[in-house]
């Protein structure tokens, strides 16, 4: 038979690596000395099932290594062996170990790696303080000594209740008439009478003589395998006189009663070696998706009762339709109320899908803080807050970067050493805090600690000599603290190996915005900082704002809008290179029109008839100048380059509710093209910015 | 044709038992785990029992050892899927009522073999 | 391991949708001329409807519809094939084809003056274009076909409604300049 095992490797690396996250959150609830046995068990089943899926689907190097550890965790499940904190640093790196392994196995690359010899050998060296270690080949190469005879002569005696634990002699029997040709003769004497009868019981015995040239004792040894324990047994190579040595062994006067049968005849199954393969199931196995979202049956049921629901109002509408009379509009209109609601459910039931707790990510961050505690000479305690929020899959995926950079940041920066919390009448062992919880169509993420806290000073210091602030000028704490997400900003005084990797908070917060989020800062000195970062639960859908330019709606996200005003009485100044720019409060800002910059009309502007819609990207701010504001809505994000292209200023397009399409404006593009207007600008003089195609 | 349960908490292994089972022609039904194999196999009758050992809830011992005290299992082959090759879980399975064992690793024409040969 | 043997089955079925090496033409009409797109590659055939325009689009590019929730853009081909603009009427018609590219396929909707006929052509019926020098892209099309009164100009939509080609096609071709931010 060949079965394509590959067709089942996908689903094996996807719970390995599911197993090493239990293994590995496990790993960390063990303390040396103490170990539970329920979270031993469970690090022992990931490994062991680890194990026995790698040498099924012949991942040999995998199979090897899991074994060495399944050995030892074995040792500690019974209590025979001590779980050390070496012992726990090294099963950690055998998680990071085996899931590389798993990713190059995924890829088609070969799992052997010198990490995994490494560990191997550690391991063997803690086992090798007593001889546990077994080679699971052993018990089977026992069988294959013992020369081959003529035939074999087999006394089989079971226990009385073999039958009643699945194992019928009779198959036996077949099995044995497979290897050769079988004599059987059955011994009725231990039979009871007919009263005394059990009829579950089994109260015969056997004598055989298999003839045969090749066949080993290790065959029939085989047949036996799993009775040989309870039964009587006894094979010995055919000889002229074994027939009398047996007679005398259940005694020759019974031979009488026995019964005499030829069991050789029976078929051979063809089909166990070449069953027909079955085409269809191999092909649809074989087609699984490799990006793949879990489900949870119950967001299925909801969406089923959803669609459900909009079967049935659709069947309604249609019966309203088929003959409508003006009569039926009050009906008409309750249907097509239903009809909003319904779309509205299952819209929410969609995204719903796509949601995933945020615990994913929040995972990793124990194994991380222990790390870099000790790497650091910290103690820490990190407490996690809502692990079960939701937030859509793309999201998920993309937030883990910039919030493992900002743990470490709390690692590294905030919370002080040991001593230095002591001095400062802290606890010795400081708190960093994970937490998430939705608030309305967001979801807020704090990454707190009780350290340190920013050090203003430091950071206007800083600022000053990297010449992103003038000397003495006077700033709002929050102000300052800004300052740290400016690009090449770090205040460390030694860049460390654990966060200064040239990565800097203005990464962080791009990454942010690049979902649509913000970032925001709060910190007392001495007393700790908070970190708060709001991002929007899905990036399929937006809240928008919609804004009229000419005879065209555009979307601008509302996230970034910061506030609109008038243009009515708002003077407008000249920058040198033609810049536009306005004063609100204290800063100057570049002022964008859109109706030029999307070419939209020729006509001057009316200025005082316009809207200025101030808005904020990567920490930058321009106006924008629009003929009006429209309603705010939830829309929906469709993909412009799907059947176009990208096109400069705009991030996609959506569909407004009389199904015409709005595009949606992309603010950060909307700063950059504005700088780049102005060059343009000054090249072309005084003219205004060329006008785009359709008024030539 | 004989109904098999496949009964394993690895959906890798268990897929592979059950699409090779299936392709040899047997009727599988799969369970995750001891507590969700015992309700399949009150269910509905299985012929022949194929069960991992180490399982979540319920291992793959007490679940022969619960099926076997059921009237209709007591002459139902049950076959433990094992890594071990030592006499440890061998001796527990069979003490339970376990017809007899696949070492693991097997492969698809082993597990074929194997279950026909206790299905007679 | 079957891999190979459903290709060829694939190919081998795609031959069979033009019979004995005969495909399916949609023609339709502008200035007079007859064009025609093969029809495997006709999505729908819609009338004219107030499109999204793009910013600094080419003109040619008349803007975006909503198709059922895609967004499509729609190109006007008279501009492509330097022809005068006309103004679109209720009788304007727009044939959304599905066009491929490097990276995929893509949906593209162009407006054309009316929609005329399906021909049937084999090989034999098809002549090469004729060289109308460097001065002229003849590139989009495919081949010269003789209908029973007229020609048919047969468009290679794959080439026709790629918007990179179709920009430098309009470059050279007219100085309709495209805006200075496209990119």
């Amino acid at each position: 038979m060949s079965i394509d095992m590959e067709q089942f490797h996908q689903v094996f690396f996807e719970e390995s690596l599911e197993g090493l996250d239990v293994m590995e959150s496990s790993l960390m609830e063990l303390q040396e000395g103490k170990a539970d046995p329920e979270v031993v068990n469970s690090i022992f089943r990931a490994a062991h099932s680890i194990k026995g899926g790698s040498a099924t689907f012949g991942f040999s190097a995998v199979a090897e290594f899991t074994h060495v550890l399944e050995t030892l965790l074995d040792e500690v499940r019974e209590e025979t062996r001590e779980i050390t904190s070496e012992m726990i640093d090294l099963l950690l790196q055998s998680v990071d170990c085996l899931r590389d392994q798993m990713s190059s196995l995924e890829q088609g690359e070969s799992a052997d790696s010198e990490r995994s010899h490494n560990l191997k050998n550690s391991f063997l060296r803690i086992l090798e303080s007593d001889d546990r270690i077994e080679s699971s080949s052993a018990s089977i190469a026992l069988h294959k000594e013992a020369g081959l005879t003529e035939g074999w002569s087999i006394f089989f005696k079971p226990e009385i209740e073999i039958v009643q634990s699945g194992n019928e002699p009779l198959r036996m029997f077949r099995e044995l008439s497979q290897l050769g040709r079988l004599k059987t003769t059955a011994h009725l004497d231990a039979l009871p009478t007919f009263t005394a009868l059990e009829p579950e019981n089994c109260y015969l015995c056997w004598e055989m003589e298999l003839y045969g040239k090749d066949i080993s004792e290790a065959q029939i040894k085989e047949v036996f395998e799993w009775v040989e324990d309870e039964s009587e047994i006894r094979i010995k190579p055919l000889t002229p006189n074994t027939d009398s040595n047996l007679k005398d062994n259940v005694g020759s006067e019974q031979l009488s009663n026995s019964i005499n049968s030829e069991l050789n005849t029976i078929p051979t199954e063809e089909g166990v070696n070449s069953p027909e393969k079955n085409e269809a199931k191999s092909a649809s196995f074989s087609k699984r998706e490799s990006a793949s979202i879990r489900v949870g049956i119950d967001k299925v049921d909801e969406l089923i009762n959803t669609v459900g629901e909009l079967v049935i109002t659709q069947s309604m509408l249609s019966a309203v339709g088929q003959d409508f009379q003006i009569g039926q509009l009050a009906r008409l209109q309750e249907g097509l109320n239903q009809l909003a609601q319904n779309t509205r459910e299952l819209q929410e039931s969609v995204m719903r899908i796509r949601m995933l707790p945020i615990s994913f990510s929040f995972n990793r961050y124990p194994r991380m803080i222990r790390d870099l505690s000790k790497q650091l000479d910290k103690k820490v305690e990190l407490i996690m807050v809502g692990e079960q929020t939701e937030l859509d899959k793309t999201v998920l995926e993309k937030i883990g970067d910039p919030l493992t950079h900002l743990v470490r940041n709390s690692m590294d920066h905030g919370i002080e050493s040991p001593e230095e919390r002591l001095q400062s009448g802290k606890p010795e062992t400081g708190i960093i805090t994970l937490k998430a919880s939705h608030q309305g169509g967001n979801i807020v993420i704090e990454i707190s600690d009780d350290g340190k806290g920013l050090d203003r000073e430091k950071i206007l210091e800083k600022a000053v000599e990297k010449g992103l602030q003038e000397p003495g000028d006077t700033l709002t704490d929050e102000q300052v603290y800004q300052l740290i997400f400016s690009p090449g900003f770090s205040t460390a005084d030694t860049v460390s190996d654990v966060s200064g990797r040239g990565v800097g908070m203005d990464v962080v917060r791009r990454n942010i915005q690049e979902l649509g989020g913000s970032i925001s800062i709060r910190s007392i000195h001495r007393t700790g900082s908070t970190i708060t970062i709001r991002l929007p639960l899905t990036l399929a859908i937006l809240d928008g704002q919609l804004a009229q330019v000419g005879d065209q709606i555009f979307v601008f996200p509302l996230v970034s809008i910061i506030e609109s005003l008038e243009m009515r009485g708002v003077e407008v100044s000249k920058a040198a290179g033609g810049c536009d720019l306005i004063k609100l409060r204290e800063d100057y800002i570049p002022v964008v029109y859109l109706a030029e910059v999307f070419g939209i009309s020729d006509q001057p502007v009316l200025l005082d008839e316009s809207l200025l819609v101030v808005v904020e990207s990567n920490n930058e701010k321009i106006g924008v100048v629009i003929d009006d504001l429209l309603s705010q809505q939830q829309i929906v994000i469709k993909s412009l380059e799907e059947n176009y292209k990208k096109v400069e200023g705009i991030s996609g397009a959506t569909i407004l509710g009389d199904g015409r399409v709005a595009l949606i404006t992309d603010i950060g593009e909307l700063i950059r093209l504005s700088g780049a207007m102005h060059i343009n600008k000054m090249e072309a003089g005084n003219v205004m910015f060329p006008a785009g195609p359709q008024a030539a | 044709m004989s109904i098999v349960l496949a009964v394993d908490d690895s959906a890798s292994m268990r897929q592979m038992v059950s699409f090779t089972l299936q392709t040899a022609g047997f009727d599988v039904i799969e369970a995750v785990d001891g507590v969700d194999a015992l309700e399949k196999a009150k269910g509905q009758e299985v012929d022949v029992v194929v069960s991992d050992v180490n399982m979540p809830n319920m291992d793959g011992i007490t679940l022969i050892a619960e099926l076997r005290a059921l009237p209709q299992y007591k002459f139902t082959p049950m076959l433990m899927l094992t890594t071990e090759s030592g006499g440890e879980k061998k001796s527990q399975g069979k003490a339970a009522g376990a017809t007899g064992w696949i070492i693991k690793p097997f492969n698809p024409e082993q597990l074929v073999k194997t279950v026909k040969k206790v299905l007679g | 391991m079957n891999t190979g043997e459903h290709v060829d089955n694939e190919a081998n079925g795609l031959l069979q949708q033009g019979e004995h090496g005969v495909d399916q033409y949609l023609t339709f009409v502008m200035e007079d001329d007859e064009y025609g797109v093969d029809i495997l590659c006709v999505q729908e055939i819609r009338g004219w409807e107030d499109t999204t325009p793009i910013p600094n689009a080419p003109s040619f590019v008349k803007g975006v519809i909503n198709l059922r929730g895609t967004i499509v853009p729609i190109i006007d081909i008279r501009q492509c094939f330097n022809m005068q603009e006309t103004n679109y009427g209720p009788l304007t018609v727009v044939i959304v084809l599905r066009a491929n590219h490097e990276a995929g396929s893509r949906t593209i909707g162009i407006v054309v003056d009316a929609v005329s006929d399906v021909h049937s052509f084999s090989e034999s019926d098809m002549h090469n274009p004729p060289s109308l020098g460097d001065a002229v892209n003849t590139s989009y099309i495919k081949g010269l076909a003789q209908a029973s009164t007229n020609m048919v100009i047969l468009l290679d939509i794959d080439k026709a409604l790629n918007f990179d080609e179709l920009q430098g096609f309009i470059d050279v071709q007219s100085k309709a300049v495209a805006a200075p931010m496209s990119s």
